[in-house]
């Protein structure tokens, strides 16, 4: 994300994003719609838990023999007529696109939804290659018009209403627009159709690829997929290359926790198994087809700290159910994955640095752990990522030293007496019949918005020690 | 039940220092279930405020202490859903490379949270005190999510004379507190907070209760401030009821 955005500190990005009335309403309407939605497919779908575990032994099984499934797809995607590129960073994937895109001649590129191509900053490059990106999600295109980000995986205008996506589509036809969800789609739909049928180039993520068939998989809503695929005369999918799975039966079991995960739907609308560029006597499809397979920081966590993040299917399920993510949105977090996996992914792609003040973005509450349909622990990881930011000394000073006092009182109970009986001491002048209402320093960030209760007059131990009435 | 059970309180930092009325309680309820209790001297932390910041080698040693305190202990008895899951889930791995797995790993099947050794170690449903008024629970998201217990204390709660048990809506939701959490980005922990609270007033309950003295200093702390009738109690204390 721009630098500007992350010259702000996360926690005042977070504060704003809180005061924003839009964003409280339209992310409380929609994580909750979410939250109910998957709870629903989950209860009316008995073999899901079953199916989990087997989704996540079926990525852990392709994890540890990546290469020779990555190996597998590519010879199939050439057999198919498809051309595989490598790249290794972001950098190299956005010039492995515009560069097909100026060899094919390309002015303009429709895109379905992908966050591998938000990841890379793709539309950017293309712009500057003077290739005009269409974002033809529906969601996309608002933020697109909006000149935002996306702000969930996979609603990326999550953070708008309705009201304010009518507001923005008036502003562009110069009309006043009705906020109704299917004036604004029909609208949309109008605006695209032109677009698919100018367009060149068609570019796209991929939710997976089939390495036994050479296939990838776009699961999707709305239909653009299919235009985006099979419209115009090239056709470039942007992958992570964790997203390979080994057979046509193991994407069977993915695609059946996925949009249950995601949306709660039973199978998402359009599930689009796109082959190759059109072979002779096929009616549609491109004339070339590519596939770009993006490592950028994922082949390093094969062995890294952050290995499971790999697992990750990207159904936005740990963003709608997170306490943190339902206050902030996406938007506040300051990078292109927001949310409890967009933590361990912005540390995978950029560092653990990246998220020194991210990684306590979390009560740890363990609810993404239990949405996510591969069990993914991210709260365990992000531990890992806290221990690695004090480890490196990454972590304010103040606060290692504060850590490390802790530790030593915890470990003297002499020490620990001592700590209890000089706070009796210290709180007397703030505290009240047992509460403390307003501390100095940094204890204020506690007792701004809560009373604290006061150290008491006799700890418990101080009680089991006098009080005979309470010893055997 | 199958002979004498004896059981060790950790009574916990936060239940020692804010909460001792917590630790009385629970010492007066297993003496009424004829359950003698000790508490080890010197007990500080289970070192979970260090484990969770990433201070895994000052937590280890801390939680080697702790498996020592009560290593002579026949169960031991966690006023806390977050301590006992971080013994139970946590110690096993701190403490394998220092030579104390077969230590952590028989400390942990010895441990249980309150509720659940009253539950499933004591096989106790009532316990005859007589609380009157509307009450609802808050589940503890480590005692929740992590040793999967949402039963045992509704079922102590349901099995008090005169008490109205209400559903509270997003039971399961975090209340916002988080360890340093709630210092560290506290307009977020705080707003969290209040959607809980407002859960809690909606219910039209005079009771909240929890089992983890996290949640307790968080939610009571919203309560007082916000002037609340509504008081958060820790399991016990309502158990303890007509006995206090």
């Amino acid at each position: 994300m721009s630098d500007d955005v992350l010259a702000v500190p996360f926690r005042q990005r977070a504060g704003s994003a809180m005061k924003d009335a839009f964003l409280q309403e339209a992310l409380t309407i929609a994580t909750t719609k979410f939250i109910g939605l998957r709870r629903e497919a989950f209860e009316d779908f008995p073999e899901g838990e079953t199916l989990r575990n087997r989704a996540r032994a079926i990525k852990e099984a392709t994890l540890q023999r990546l290469d020779h499934h990555l190996e597998t797809l590519i010879g199939n995607v050439e057999r198919l007529g498809g051309h595989v590129h490598y790249a290794a960073t972001s950098e190299e994937a956005r010039s492995i696109i515009v560069d097909i895109a100026r060899r094919t001649g390309a002015r303009m590129a429709v895109k379905s939804k992908s966050m591998a191509t938000e990841e890379i900053h793709l539309n950017e490059a293309l712009e500057r290659a003077g290739i005009t990106p269409v974002e033809t999600d529906l969601g996309e295109y608002i933020i697109q018009l909006a000149h935002e980000r996306p702000s969930h995986i996979i609603a990326p205008a999550i953070h708008k209403t309705k009201a304010q996506v009518a507001a923005l589509f008036g502003r562009e036809l110069k009309r006043p627009v009705e906020a109704d969800p299917e004036v604004l789609t029909r609208i949309a739909r109008g605006e695209l159709r032109e677009k698919f049928l100018q367009a060149d180039l068609g570019i796209t993520g991929a939710n997976f690829a089939v390495a036994d068939t050479g296939t990838v998989v776009l699961v999707t809503n709305e239909g653009n997929g299919r235009m985006v695929t099979s419209l115009p005369r090239v056709h470039v999918a942007v992958m992570g290359v964790e997203k390979v799975v080994p057979s046509l039966t193991d994407l069977m079991v993915f695609l059946a926790i996925l949009a249950k995960s995601a949306t709660g739907q039973k199978l998402s609308v359009y599930t689009s198994l796109v082959g190759g560029p059109r072979r002779p006597g096929e009616l549609e499809g491109p004339e070339e087809f590519h596939l770009v397979l993006l490592d950028g920081g994922r082949i390093a966590q094969l062995g890294g700290p952050l290995r499971e993040a790999l697992s990750c299917l990207r159904c936005g399920a740990c963003l709608n159910v997170c306490p943190v993510y339902r206050q902030i949105g996406g938007h506040a977090y300051g990078h292109t994955y927001p949310g409890p996996i967009g933590i361990l992914l912005t540390a995978m792609l950029e560092g653990a640095p990246a998220v020194k003040d991210l990684a306590h973005a979390s009560t740890l509450c363990g609810a993404c752990a239990e949405a996510c349909p591969v069990r993914i622990d991210i709260p365990r990881m992000l531990i890992e990522l806290r221990r690695e930011v004090d480890d490196t000394k990454i972590a304010p000073w103040a606060e290692r030293v504060a850590f490390k006092l802790l530790a030593r009182l915890l470990r003297h109970p002499g020490l620990y007496r001592l700590a209890a009986r000089a706070g009796r001491v210290l709180q007397r002048p703030f505290a009240t019949e047992g509460t403390v209402s307003r501390l100095p320093f940094f204890f204020d960030e506690w007792t701004r918005t809560r009373d604290l209760p006061a150290v008491a007059a006799r700890t418990f131990q101080e009680r089991w020690a006098s009080e005979k009435d309470l010893r055997p | 039940m199958t002979g004498r059970r004896r059981a060790s309180l950790m009574v916990t930092c936060l239940g020692d220092l804010f909460f001792p009325e917590v630790g009385v309680s629970i010492v007066r309820l297993l003496r009424t279930l004829d359950v003698p209790v000790d508490v080890p001297p010197g007990q500080t932390c289970c070192g979970l405020p260090l484990f969770n910041s990433g201070y895994h080698t000052e937590a280890a040693a801390v939680a080697r202490r702790t498996v020592s305190l009560f290593a002579d202990s026949e169960h031991v008895v966690v006023p806390s859903g977050s301590c006992a899951w971080m013994i139970k889930h946590e110690y096993p791995g701190l403490l394998s490379g220092k030579g104390l797995a077969r230590e952590a790993g028989e400390l942990a099947a010895r441990t249980h949270e309150f509720s659940q050794f009253l539950v499933k170690v004591l096989g106790v449903t009532e316990l005859g005190s007589t609380v009157a008024g509307r009450v609802t629970y808050h589940d503890s998201c480590h005692l929740l999510r992590g040793l999967h217990e949402s039963q045992s204390p509704r079922t102590l709660l349901g099995g008090l004379r005169g008490v109205e048990l209400v559903d509270l809506p997003g039971a399961d939701e975090c209340c916002g507190f988080g360890g340093s959490f709630a210092v560290r980005l506290p307009e977020v922990s705080s707003q969290i907070l209040a959607k809980k609270l407002a859960n809690v007033e909606g219910t039209g309950a005079s009771c909240l209760v929890a089992c983890d003295a996290g949640c307790l200093m968080q939610m009571r702390g919203g309560l007082t401030r916000r002037k609340s009738r509504v008081r958060a109690l820790h399991l016990a204390e309502l158990l303890d009821g007509d006995r206090r």
